[in-house]
């Protein structure tokens, strides 16, 4: 593994036919998984001896906080390298996570609020993963409005650079110290997770929809990423031969 | 059928999850795909401007 | 032989001239005490002033006008450097960039953030509070009070030069402190009940360490960026 490969990703035009190129991919992957997790997810997956059908909002809820997080980590790694090699494009792809990490994370809180009704008899509690994600979705909205309250697009880059390290060193910190408070009451584990004692007819689906959900989101990401890759680029011959290739 | 849309009386909870869920995924291909576009056409406009102007 | 001044020579020199600047204009290091103060007597005035339910209120109160008030605080931490140049004399200076700020924080929290503590226990015993809960009360707001600095310099840093800078500053820290409120506030409410707080004391101590090593580094990324 020799550093030409990262220095090929640093090039914005590699990168920008590389995305092109894989994120159709990518995402056709996500949907066809999507497909087969919503099928087992709904059809063939059993009835929950607790929680009778409507535990099947895991399937969706499960896949969304997983990737919320995930999207967020992935959004300070590549700042960091962004930040610390001065590497436009990982700026692009950082900038490209933000909406769909967001997305995620309020599809989490809103997915999680929907199972709670029924399961608790309230829309909100406060649950620790529940508000935990709601302070992930505080994170992103946060690097989201540094971003956009500076006018230079490089100095926007840095500073939220910054930021989405910052915060990336804080979300275990937050994750403890509600888990902490939330000890000191000892409610029930409130929303149900998968592990080790669901069966695979239940497991599988979820395992898929993960799966599912991370394709979807590097696919979303290399989307989005192109555009912020355009937004910066100032001239490049590349820029000229590509925008004439396709529509 | 119509069991399966009930789901034992959970279907309305069930059933917007998932329709936010996939809504949520497709808007947001949605919204890139206009981005995309709109930013090719910034990009063109802007490199017009710079052969005019070199 | 021209050595330069070691860096906490240096650090020294920063605190002197801060506290000096600060001493002509009193006043607008007061604002966040006053603040403080203010926002406290609203959360009895705002809920019934029953004994037992203000007691249980004091934490609270004490903690959200707390961070409210350093909040405040922070919108001034590096404004008026930035505004004439004294920042980008830092920089280029030759000293330890990082070590300026911190010294530049360390002064401003002696201003600000030191009479909120000193305040802290009259406030919870104006609400009840055992006198005994006072010493644990006392380190509960030291150490959050500090931490607090520490993180919101990084917000300071970032937020220099935008227009509305104070929304977006608490926006962002806000969340970043959260920890500080939970232990904090929950130090304080098993030290006015009595009850053994030394797990609560140790996180925010914790809390304090980690800001102390990283946060620092962090505002100074934040700061010289926002210069460019």
């Amino acid at each position: 593994m020799s550093w030409t490969w990262f220095h090929r990703f640093g090039s914005p035009p590699y990168f920008y036919r590389f995305a092109g190129r894989w994120a159709p991919w990518f995402l056709g992957i996500s949907i066809v998984l999507l497909l087969i997790g919503l099928y087992g997810g709904l059809v063939t997956a059993p009835v929950d001896y607790f929680q009778s059908e409507v535990y099947r909002i895991i399937y969706v809820h499960v896949p969304s906080s997983h990737l919320a997080l995930l999207s967020y980590t992935w959004m300070a790694l590549a700042a960091a390298i962004g930040l610390i090699w001065r590497i436009k494009v990982c700026h692009a792809i950082a900038a490209a996570c933000a909406p769909a990490g967001a997305s995620f994370t309020a599809l989490s809180l809103v997915t999680g609020m929907i199972w709670g009704q029924p399961t608790w008899g309230t829309w909100w509690t406060w649950d620790p993963r529940l508000i935990s994600q709601l302070f992930v979705l505080f994170f992103f909205l946060g690097y989201m409005a540094l971003r956009g309250s500076i006018e230079d697009r490089d100095r926007a880059d840095r500073a939220s650079a910054v930021l989405a390290i910052v915060g990336v060193v804080n979300i275990p910190i937050v994750k403890y110290s509600v888990i902490w408070w939330n000890s000191l009451h000892q409610p029930a584990t409130l929303i149900r997770e998968g592990g080790p004692g669901m069966p695979i007819e239940m497991l599988w689906p979820l395992l898929v929809m993960l799966a599912a959900f991370t394709f979807y989101f590097l696919a979303i990401m290399l989307m989005r990423a192109r555009v912020e890759v355009l937004r910066r680029e100032r001239s490049g011959t590349w820029l000229r031969e590509e925008l004439a290739r396709t529509a | 059928m119509s069991e399966f849309l009930d789901m034992k009386g959970y279907g309305i909870y069930v059933w917007p999850a998932y329709a936010l869920t996939l809504g949520a995924l497709w808007l947001n291909v949605w919204i890139a795909r206009r981005q995309l576009r709109a930013a090719r056409a910034e990009a063109r406009r802007r490199l017009a401007m710079l052969e005019q102007n070199p | 032989m021209n050595s330069r001044p070691s860096a906490l020579a240096a650090a020294v020199a920063v605190l002197e001239r801060d506290l000096v600047l600060a001493a002509r204009r009193p006043g607008e290091w007061l604002q966040p005490l006053g603040f403080f103060v203010l926002v406290t007597v609203l959360f009895p005035l705002a809920l019934d002033p029953e004994p037992s339910r203000l007691r249980e209120l004091a934490p609270v109160a004490l903690w959200i006008s707390l961070l409210l008030a350093s909040l405040l605080a922070l919108e001034f931490l590096f404004r008026e450097d930035a505004r004439d140049g004294t920042l980008e004399q830092f920089a280029l200076s030759g000293q330890s960039f990082t070590a300026l700020l911190l010294a530049k924080t360390a002064t401003h929290w002696i201003l600000t953030g030191l009479p909120m503590v000193l305040a802290g226990p009259f406030a919870v015993l104006a609400l009840g509070a055992p006198a005994k809960a006072v010493p644990g009360v006392l380190l509960a707001v030291l150490l959050g009070s500090v931490t607090l600095s520490l993180i919101g310099a990084i917000g300071a840093g970032l937020t220099l030069g935008t227009r509305r800078g104070g929304a977006l500053l608490s926006l962002l820290v806000l969340p970043l402190v959260m920890p500080v409120l939970v232990f904090g506030a929950r130090a304080t409410a098993r030290a006015i009940a009595g009850d053994e707080l030394a797990d609560a004391i140790l996180l925010l101590g914790a809390l304090g360490v980690l800001s102390l090593t990283l946060a620092p580094l962090a505002a100074a990324a934040a700061v010289r960026i926002s210069m460019e």
